[in-house]
This record gives structure tokens, C-alpha cells and sequence, in this order.
């Protein structure tokens, strides 16, 4: 449970789903999906692996073109925006991987500042510097500045990973599996990340999640996937203790994991 | 996810109809290319650290192998010229092998083997690990920071390595000349030089250009378009040596057929 009270805009709609469809070949993985993320609101997207939650996401930041159906992110279109429009509107939205996704290549002061140095070529390396200092101190890595990746256990890779988001301080944040592959403990720390994030960022976000635990300690809502859509949307309490059975067979397939 | 029974359809067979999809992708991948080459921002520093990697590091290999070429080539064909006893002439019939095909072809060879597969195992694994994703979704293009430099610099360093590699081949050639017959270095590449035609030159230019840009472009092709998690990197790496190998030996036949008709 969080700490504190998120401050939700019901009146302001930052990401909205209509009726979206996606396949790939002959899978069909989205089948109809409708979704509404309202502004500082942290969505939870629940649902065994394969069916469709990372799609989702994807296509939400414009890796991946749907079928049919509407994608509105910021008032924008993302199916129809063309290159220079989605660079734009990516570095309002920002995308956490399931493995963090960092550069081998560089340490991780670097990783933090590549978006920088990318994005806003102008800025002086001073306040490049102190940004990445700020964002490493947000996610309680300031140590590992220097480190590559490979030095970096699972757990400090995603939050480094999300602090490499969070250097562009974008408006919307998607997170895809946070917690997977992780220890309990760790599994609480970015939970607790999570959640400081909406906090302090005042950030709006999709966690894709099959961890109950991620599902009940960051979600404002839960919306619970199965073949390619949703089949239940609500508050963690009232999707869980329906009698539905797909549901309970979710919940049961958990926790006996 | 779940699967409908209907068959996927053909056009001719899947294995022909992924061919000439890859044949389709290949081209838009070179017509983007040339469309994001000059347009700003132009990476130069990730181009600069390319180039390192690509012909800097390339430079030992290169050493080693363009040195015993040239001083082999020299040996097995010093007794068919001493039949005749037409030895002087070696300098010339080495000057015109090395320049014209031992340079360009092995210089070529060696950078398939070793920066063809390291690009293509390199950009393969920052595919499947979403590395490649990341940046897109900072607002970064990936194809102008990762493959149009990859692919420039194999261009641009290509040519240059190739001229490195027919001077360490001529060196190679003229230390078994010059323990042979005591000939000079000055004697030596007088000689050699005498038959070479600026025709001769502009050939091998021609040809380091457009062996470096094959194994820019088949590499980064491969690596980029990675799928299957590891297995897709180790496949990335392997196709992109076997193929850029294929296509420089066919360029080779091409260029030379042209470059004939031409002298």
C-alpha cells in the first residue's frame, strides 16, 4: 500500500485506448483493447506471460504500429505522428525495460547523460553533470556513477534503468515488468521507487506487472489482461475479491508460483 | 496469445517470399542510409571512435597478414620468372598483383572476418537486449548513432587500410627481393611503380569503397534486424562474415570485367 495519497486529475486524460488491435501473423495478441490513464494515476496492466501487456506498451510509445484502434498519448495520435513528431513526444514518455536496456558500452553516469547530450545538445556539461547526480541520488545509486553495467546486479540495472527515463523528466512513465526476475527485497525497493517516482516526478504511469505483490503496492487501478484483452478493471480490493473465476485462477496461479 | 486456424498464404513459397522481402528490406535500409547520412546531427565523434575501432584496431591483423601475402607471393613466383631468367621483373608483377587484386581482395576479406562479424554481433546483441529500443524511446536515432556510422566509417577506413596493406605487401615482397638480389629500396620501387596506371589505382579505390560499404551495410543490416535472443546474435554474426564474403568476390568479378573493358 502506498504511503501517500496520489494526486489523480480524473478530469485530465493523458493516454486513451480505443478498441486496439494488434497481430502478428496469425497470433493475435490484442484483441479490442480500451484503456484511460489519467494524469499522476499509476495503471497496473496484470496478466500472464503472452498475452499482450508489453505489446500494449509498446505500441503506446510508437515501437510498434497496431492494427486498428486508437492510440492518444498527450492529445497526439502516436499511429499517425511522423518521426520528428514521435522523437517529440517520446521525451514526454518514458519507457523502463524489463532489463533495463543500458548501453554496455558506457558507465552509468554515461547512460544517464546520453539522453542529455542527445536531446538537449546545448546543455552545459555542468548541468548535465548535476542532473545525472540528482537522478542517480533519486534512485539511491550514486555510488555505481562510474560502473558498467555488467558490474551491476538486476535490481540496480532497473533502477538505473528508470533513472535514465527519468533524466528527460517525462510526464508519462511505462514500465515494463519491474519486478521480474528479482528477490522479494529487492522486488519492495522498486515497488517503493515506483511509487516515490509518481511522488516526487508527479508522473502518470502503466506498470506491466504478473507480480501480485508490484500489482497491490503500486497500482492506482489494476486492469487484469487475458487473450489480448482486459477482463476486469477496478481497484486492487474490488478486481480481487470478485468470485470471477478467471480471476481466482490468476490470483491462484501466483501465488502458488 | 492465441492463433487462428487459417494457413498463412504465399506468394510463390515461404522461402522464396521471405527472400525477396529481405532483398525489399535491404534496399529501403540503403535508400535510409543514404537519406540520414547528411542530415544533421552528423555523429562525428561516434564516427571518429568507429574508424578507431574499425581501421585502428585492424591494423595489426592487417600488418601480419598484407607483410607475408606480398613476401609469399614474391617466393612461389620467383621460380617460374627465374625459368626465364626474368627476376627483374618481379618488382612490377608484384606492384601490379598487390595493387590491382591481393590488396583490395585481402584487406576486404580480413574486415568481413573481423569487423563485419564484430558489428554484426555487436548491433545483434544491442537488439535483443532492447538496447536499440532504449534509444529509440529517449528520442534518440538509433540509425543515424549506430549504423550510419558504422557503415561510414567501414567506407571511409576500407580504402585507407587497403592502402596500408599494399605498402606492408610491397615491403614484404621487396625483403625477399632484397635478400634475393641486393636489390635497393629506391631501385625497387622504381620498378615496381613503373607499371602501374592511374587506371590501376582508381580500380583499387573503387573497389576498397565498395567492399568497405558491403560489409557496412550487410553487417549492420544483420545486426539491426536481429531476432531469436542469443542464438539471433551468434546467426547476425556468422551470416554477416558468409555474406559480405560472397558479395565482395562478386563485386570483384563485376569491377574487374568493367575496369578491363575500360583499358
Amino acid at each position: 500500500m502506498k504511503s501517500f495519497t496520489p494526486e489523480i486529475d480524473y478530469d485530465n486524460t493523458v493516454i486513451s485506448i480505443g478498441d486496439l488491435y494488434k497481430s502478428f501473423g496469425t497470433n493475435h495478441v490484442l484483441r479490442g483493447v480500451d484503456l484511460k490513464l489519467h494524469k499522476g494515476e499509476n495503471i497496473v496492466v496484470l496478466g500472464r506471460s503472452g498475452t499482450g501487456k508489453s505489446v500494449l506498451i509498446k505500441i503506446i510509445a510508437g515501437l510498434l504500429k497496431p492494427d486498428a484502434g486508437t492510440v492518444n498519448v498527450l492529445g497526439e495520435e502516436v499511429p499517425q505522428l511522423g518521426p520528428i513528431a514521435l522523437r517529440e513526444l517520446r521525451m514526454k514518455v518514458g519507457f523502463c525495460f524489463q532489463n533495463g536496456a543500458l548501453y554496455d558500452s558506457m558507465t552509468v553516469g554515461e547512460n544517464l547523460a546520453f539522453p542529455l547530450k542527445r536531446n538537449e545538445p546545448n546543455m552545459k556539461a555542468e548541468q548535465r553533470n548535476k542532473l545525472v547526480d540528482i537522478v542517480l541520488d533519486a534512485v539511491g545509486l550514486s555510488h555505481t556513477i562510474d560502473q558498467m553495467p555488467a558490474e551491476l546486479s538486476g535490481g540496480q540495472r532497473k533502477r538505473i534503468g528508470i533513472g535514465r527515463t527519468l533524466i528527460l523528466r517525462p510526464e508519462i512513465m511505462l514500465y515494463d515488468e519491474p519486478t521480474a526476475g528479482l528477490d522479494p527485497i529487492t522486488c519492495t525497493e522498486i515497488n517503493n521507487l515506483i511509487n516515490e517516482v509518481q511522488r516526487r516526478f508527479k508522473t502518470s504511469s502503466i506498470i506491466i506487472t504478473h507480480d501480485l505483490t508490484c500489482a497491490r503496492a503500486t497500482g492506482d487501478e489494476i486492469a487484469v489482461m487475458k487473450e489480448g484483452k482486459f477482463i476486469k478493471q477496478g481497484k486492487f480490493d474490488e478486481v480481487f475479491t470478485d468470485n470471477d473465476e478467471l480471476i481466482r485462477e490468476f490470483y491462484d496461479y501466483n501465488f502458488t508460483q | 496469445m492465441e492463433s487462428n486456424d487459417q494457413p498463412e498464404k504465399y506468394v510463390i513459397s515461404k522461402g522464396v517470399d521471405a527472400f525477396f522481402i529481405s532483398v525489399h528490406d535491404i534496399f529501403r535500409f540503403i535508400a535510409r542510409f543514404f537519406r540520414e547520412v547528411l542530415r544533421p546531427p552528423l555523429e562525428v565523434k561516434e564516427f571518429i571512435r568507429q574508424c578507431y575501432m574499425i581501421g585502428y584496431k585492424s591494423l595489426a591483423l592487417i600488418t601480419l597478414t598484407g607483410f607475408i601475402t606480398g613476401l609469399v607471393f614474391t617466393k612461389q613466383s620467383r621460380p617460374s620468372l627465374a625459368e626465364f631468367g626474368a627476376t627483374s621483373w618481379l618488382p612490377s608483377l608484384i606492384s601490379i598483383a598487390v595493387i590491382r587484386a591481393l590488396a583490395p581482395l585481402v584487406t576486404a576479406l580480413i574486415c568481413a572476418g573481423k569487423v563485419g562479424s564484430g558489428i554484426g554481433a555487436e548491433l545483434a546483441s544491442m537488439k535483443v537486449t532492447e538496447q536499440i529500443d532504449a534509444m529509440e524511446v529517449s528520442a534518440i536515432n538509433p540509425f543515424k548513432y549506430l549504423v550510419v556510422t558504422r557503415i561510414m566509417a567501414c567506407t571511409v577506413c576500407l580504402p585507407l587500410l587497403m592502402a596500408y596493406t599494399a605498402l606492408v605487401g610491397m615491403m614484404g615482397s621487396y625483403l625477399d627481393i632484397h635478400l634475393n638480389e641486393q636489390t635497393s629500396i629506391t631501385a625497387f620501387f622504381n620498378k615496381a611503380f613503373n607499371d602501374i596506371a592511374f587506371l590501376d589505382l582508381f580500380a583499387s579505390l573503387t573497389k576498397a569503397l565498395t567492399y568497405g560499404f558491403t560489409i557496412g551495410v550487410v553487417s549492420c543490416y544483420l545486426g539491426y534486424n536481429a531476432t531469436q535472443g542469443t542464438t539471433g546474435v551468434g546467426k547476425a554474426a556468422n551470416v554477416s562474415v558468409v555474406v559480405s564474403m560472397f558479395l565482395i568476390f562478386i563485386e570483384e568479378i563485376i569491377i574487374v570485367q568493367i575496369v578491363n573493358s575500360i583499358r
